[in-house]
């Protein structure tokens, strides 16, 4: 059962990278990447069932906490070109 | 009690994947950025926590359990919050939703566009 649900997460990843590569607009792979975030997300908590160790939770929660950050520096950084002062 | 909160967990388990799964296919095929923007917000706001849930009701009541609802409260606030940023930022760039009706140009909207243009050059 765990394995269908791994397979599943790994097929949309799959389908979500293939968006951000032929993305028309930059806003397009920023999405992607932020769903990618969020898709890994899912796999590490589905990892730690599997390993049966409760130390990946916070794993997870350091990456959501990245994952976040990232996708607003991004949009900073494609706005205003620089992620400084304006 | 154990059965039953197996079954459930594993329901949420279940249901969170399939979500994911329906996203990353919305993901993929809708038309336009703000149509994407739809799916990209389900991942984070209903299959990440569905999964989530599911978790929970596998782990012992303690510090795991907060952990994990932490985790849920910061994937659901967070998700709105880059939807908006994202779609705010699109919109500001002069990127269109497809269907719009272009009104005709006034002055205020005319000087913007050439701003937008001036911007757009010199990058």
């Amino acid at each position: 059962m765990i394995v269908a649900i791994t397979i599943s997460i790994l097929i949309s990843m799959a389908l979500i990278i293939i968006r951000a590569i032929n993305g028309p607009t930059i806003y397009d792979r920023i999405l992607a990447g932020n769903v990618f975030g969020s898709t890994t997300l899912a796999l590490i908590a589905i990892l730690s069932i599997i390993v049966d160790d409760a130390m990946y939770i916070d794993v997870a929660l350091v990456y959501a906490l990245i994952n976040f950050v990232t996708t607003i520096a991004f949009l900073k950084y494609f706005k205003y070109r620089s992620l400084g002062k304006k | 009690m154990e059965i039953f909160l197996n079954i459930l967990s594993w329901a949420c388990l279940f249901s969170g994947a399939f979500f994911i799964f329906t996203s990353a296919v919305g993901i993929l095929r809708m038309p336009d950025f703000f149509t994407r923007l739809h799916p990209a917000g389900m991942t984070d706001s209903l299959g990440l926590p569905l999964i989530l849930i599911g978790l929970l009701f596998q782990s012992d009541f303690g510090l795991i359990s907060l952990k994990i609802l932490i985790l849920i409260i910061f994937a659901v606030t967070t998700s709105a919050t880059s939807c908006h940023a994202l779609a705010k930022a699109a919109l500001v760039s002069d990127i269109k939703p497809e269907g719009t009706i272009e009104k005709k140009p006034t002055k205020k909207t005319a000087s913007k566009k050439a701003t937008a243009k001036k911007s757009e050059g010199a990058k």
